[in-house]
């Protein structure tokens, strides 16, 4: 029953299921808005739509305190050091959403200024396309990200890893 | 408003005090548009801004236009927009740069401050040099960026090499912009 090991015990499992409902119910987001999405961000976690009910609803501007980094907006080129600063100031454990198509592809700035997907820079855990995404479209992105920390292991000491992803 | 001859009075007097220099005038309901060869270019700015019929005293914009498609030469045009505060009228100062290759202009900035950033950005966007730019360096983009964005021949889907992270320039810390 190795703690944290790459075959777990019972025990572990269970801890880590534990761990894992836990956190994907109290995910602190960090908005990185850097443009028109963020219209839609404002809407979701709004009373109308109300991002809380998911316990994602307490937007942290410290990287430090967040465990979602929502990129919301256009990533142009001068300001993508900055995201992956941001980005390797959050302590572990991290999820990274690229909220709208400027942020998954770069939309439709094919051009000089803006960074062609923000998984140049950055690992990305869940692409919301749309233009911006509807509402719907971002709660659903929400539950599929918590689907997503349910099937990771959380062990007490180490880095989530996905659940059933080659040990290595 | 035009003289006996049905030209506007401004584009006349520029007409009688740089002769040859003036390539092409334009006016159209008060929006009056003066191209000058770019050896005269400067004289003719420092000339709007001094004299008193015309006192042109604001340099509203500055800008540029690549007439690559256009078919045009030479490709370059270096526009400058001035407002007269005291008269309320505008004039558009345009010039040619002679050379497509390495297209330079000398700088207003010695008549105009407010030239100074737009200036720099035409460098920037269309790689336009102006002679006499206390600090002629990019101003939007940054310095590992090859290539002048605005000009009709660059690819426009080129990628350009992602960038380390760098100071904010503060010029309380004594950094210049
Ligand atoms: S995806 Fe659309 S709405 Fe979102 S930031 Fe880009 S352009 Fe704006």
């Amino acid at each position: 029953m190795g703690v944290g090991g790459d075959a777990p015990g019972f025990f572990t499992s269970r801890l880590s299921d534990g761990i894992a409902w836990a956190r994907k119910w109290s995910l602190f987001p960090y908005p990185f808005v850097t443009a028109c999405c963020g219209m839609e961000y404002m809407s979701v976690s709004a009373a109308h739509y109300d991002l809380d009910r998911f316990g994602a609803a307490w937007p942290r501007f410290s990287p430090r305190q967040a465990d979602m980094l929502l990129v919301v907006g256009t990533i142009s080129q001068k300001m993508a050091p900055v995201l992956r600063r941001v980005y390797d100031q959050m302590c572990e454990p991290k999820w990274v959403v690229a909220f709208g198509v400027c942020t998954c592809t770069g939309g439709f700035y094919d051009n000089y200024a803006t960074v062609q997907g923000i998984d140049r820079i950055i690992p990305v855990d869940l692409y919301i396309p749309g233009c911006p995404p509807r509402p719907e479209t971002v709660l659903d992105a929400l539950m599929k990200l918590q689907a997503k920390i349910q099937k990771q292991r959380h062990p007490l000491i180490g880095a989530v890893r996905n659940a059933g992803a080659s040990a290595s | 408003m035009t003289d006996a001859t049905g030209e506007n009075p401004l584009i006349g007097r520029l007409r009688e005090q740089f002769g040859d220099a003036i390539v092409e005038t334009h006016a159209f309901r008060g929006d009056l548009t003066v191209v000058v060869v770019p050896e005269r270019y400067h004289d003719a700015a420092r000339f709007l801004r001094d004299d008193p019929e015309c006192s042109f005293d604001f340099l509203a914009d500055l800008t540029a236009v690549d007439r690559l498609k256009l078919k045009q030469k030479p490709r370059f045009e270096v526009v400058v927009h001035f407002y007269s505060r005291e008269k309320n009228t505008r004039i558009r100062l345009k010039t040619r740069p002679n050379s497509d290759a390495e297209p330079s202009v000398q700088s207003l900035t010695d008549l105009y401050p407010a030239a100074n950033w737009p200036e720099r950005e035409v460098f920037d966007m269309f790689g336009i040099r102006f002679a006499g730019h206390p600090n002629l360096k990019r101003i939007l983009m940054y310095e590992e960026f090859s290539g002048h964005p605005l000009r009709k021949d660059y690819p426009v889907n080129k990628r350009q090499p992602l960038i380390e992270e760098r100071p904010v320039p503060d010029d309380r810390l004594g950094m210049t912009f």
